[in-house]
């Protein structure tokens, strides 16, 4: 069932794997979003709690349907952004969530961009009935395109192996 | 990451994973454990018999040549054909593209194959590298157990096919296939196909007797029945002809140049020899491990469901089973921490994106396949290992769909 690559994590995705931070859902989140989906085999959900009158992340909480490298990768995304203005938070790229993992495998590169995607779709979502605020692009980032692209593939893919399988 | 990066960070992961307490592997169907007769055979063979090259003429040649076919007697004896029929490779990988390219290259003017949707990719990856050469290719499709649909077969073989080819036990599934009844089903449409099994998965595990399966090419992988690693054959009926897909300097055999690895061939040799003469026990023993396993999960796990046959058509090793809102990676990472070891159909083992096209052959939705756990039985496993499994992998699933979003939340697009 496998290839050769060695599918390897640094010792930072074991570790938030066995213990992760900041698990669990915000009650009455200022924003939330979910971005991957079931078929994909990658999920990941983002709470938010937001002071309103500095626009800082005040707490953040994740869950996570997938590798071990989707849960770490989630839960030191969440490390990240507290305290963080919702701008200095929009700024953090998959590539440093890679980073401050030790280094995801190249295979692994999605985790990063689906915890990205979903840490922006809540901040939308935030400002979904606000004014919006200058630094927030109209257009959706590369990360945001890349989750919604892996899900209307798994969308397809699913929809035709579903048609093309036993009867 | 470059290869240095690779190796220092796979030392810190093993380091922080820490040896568990007690383990149990279960991950045959990758590989595993190697039977100490095979073992001790191998290391004799390397010593001594096995030192020569088997097709030079001097002392050391002839003794290993002997010890080459000492132990190819052991496998022919114990499958049920000559040894003339059985050619040497360096795993079972390499006997299934033998078997598919090897058969296409000697009949350039047959251009169709038919393969089980359910094969290894071993066989599947041959036969679509073909396909892009200009062969059709056609997928056998499968029940939701993962039994070929003969009827689909026999509309579909024709003057113009060269190949069908369809495994005794499916690898991932554990279906044991009526493969006389496809070989009979071929040949009433056109008695020149040529009829490939992969038995990689069979071999000691349900009885095996060349004549009666009356196939005309056969797949064997030494590492699947507690063999040495490295080591494979193909199985070619008398007067079957196949073109070599490699070339180099000949050995004893044509069809696959270059040295034998004869130390391993005695090891697997051995390996055939020991399941064979403990066949009946070793079978009993795997059943009631494997059915002790099965019914204690779909017992204890909610959200769970078995993939491939129940009872007596399902290999007597196998067991797959998909646990919903559970993503199956993440449960190997899980029950390694553990010290259990097994692997899973879910796209994230596989660095693709999709999930094992096996589990979606047979139906399976994707996010049932990534939830899926394989697990492979052995005749050295005792009641104990299974029951230890029981124990953790209920609290692991349980963990793991704690975390999940999966149920409560709406999308948000
Ligand atoms: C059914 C089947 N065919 C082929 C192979 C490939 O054998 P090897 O690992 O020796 O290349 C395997 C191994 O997992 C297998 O299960």
């Amino acid at each position: 069932m496998s290839s050769r690559v060695p599918l390897t994590y640094g010792k930072k995705v074991i570790e938030l794997f066995r213990s992760p931070k900041n698990l669990g859902k915000i009650d009455n989140a200022d924003a939330e979003a979910l971005a991957g989906s079931l078929a994909c085999g990658d999920m990941i959900a983002i709470y938010l709690k937001i002071d309103e009158t500095n626009g800082k992340i005040v707490d953040a909480k994740f869950e996570s349907y997938g590798c071990a490298a989707n849960i770490a990768a989630a839960s030191i995304l969440t490390e990240m952004i507290k305290g963080k203005s919702l701008q200095d938070a929009w700024k953090v790229s998959w590539k440093e969530v890679s980073d401050e993992l030790g280094g995801l495998p190249s295979v692994k590169y999605h985790c990063g961009v689906l915890a990205v995607g979903a840490l922006r779709r809540a901040i939308r979502d935030y400002y979904a009935d606000k004014p919006k605020p200058d630094w927030l692009p109209q257009e959706l980032t590369r990360e945001e395109k890349q989750a919604l692209e892996e899900e209307k593939l798994m969308e397809i893919l699913s929809r035709r192996a579903q048609k093309s399988s036993a009867n | 990451m470059a290869y240095s990066d690779i190796s220092r960070s796979i030392s810190e992961l093993i380091e922080s994973h820490g040896i568990p307490k007690r383990e149990v592997y279960l991950d045959n169907e990758n590989s595993g454990q190697i039977i100490p007769e095979a073992l001790k055979a191998m290391e004799d063979a390397y010593r001594w018999s096995g030192r020569g090259h088997p097709s030079i003429t001097h002392l050391m040649g002839w003794i290993s040549y002997q010890a080459l076919y000492e132990a190819t007697l052991r496998i022919t004896s114990a499958i049920n054909c000559s040894p003339e029929e059985i050619i040497y490779t360096h795993s079972g990988t390499e006997a299934n593209n033998l078997a598919i390219t090897g058969s296409a290259l000697s009949s350039p003017n047959k251009r169709k194959i038919l393969v089980s949707s359910i094969e290894h990719l071993s066989v599947v990856f041959p036969a679509e590298r073909l396909e892009k050469q200009g062969f059709k290719v056609i997928k056998i499709p499968v029940n939701k157990d993962g039994f070929v649909n003969l009827d689909f077969i026999s509309k579909h073989v024709d003057r113009e096919t060269l190949i069908v080819s369809v495994a005794v036990v499916n690898h991932e599934i554990g279906t044991i296939q009526d493969v006389e009844a496809v070989r009979d089903t071929v040949r009433d449409k056109n008695k020149d196909v040529l009829i490939h099994t992969d038995a990689c998965d069979a071999l000691g595990k349900i009885p095996l007797d060349m004549k009666k399966l009356d196939v005309d090419l056969a797949s064997f992988s030494s590492h699947k029945i507690y063999g040495p690693k490295g080591v494979g054959a193909l199985y070619v009926k008398e007067g079957v002809r196949l073109e070599p897909i490699i070339h180099g300097q000949l050995s004893t055999q044509k069809l696959w140049p270059g040295v034998e690895n004869v130390p391993g061939i005695i090891g697997f040799s051995k390996a055939v020899e020991y399941m064979h003469n403990n066949f009946k026990e070793n079978v009993l023993r795997m059943i009631k491990l494997r059915d002790r396993l099965i019914n204690g999960i779909l017992e204890r796990v909610d959200h769970a469901m078995l993939n491939g046959p129940f009872g007596e058509k399902r290999a007597p090793d196998n067991v797959n089973i998909s646990f919903l809102y559970c993503e199956g990676e993440a449960l190997t990472v899980e029950l390694s921490l553990n010290g259990i070891y097994v692997s899973s159909g879910s796209a994230c083992t596989s660095r693709v994106l999709e999930p094992s096209h096996v589990l979606l052959a047979i139906g399976r939705r994707h996010e049932e396949a990534h939830g899926s756990l394989l697990m492979k039985v052995t005749p050295f496993h005792v009641l104990e290992d299974i029951e230890y499994v029981l124990d953790v992998l209920p609290d692991a699933v349980k963990r793991l769909r704690s975390i999940s979003p999966v149920k409560p939340l709406k999308q948000v697009r």
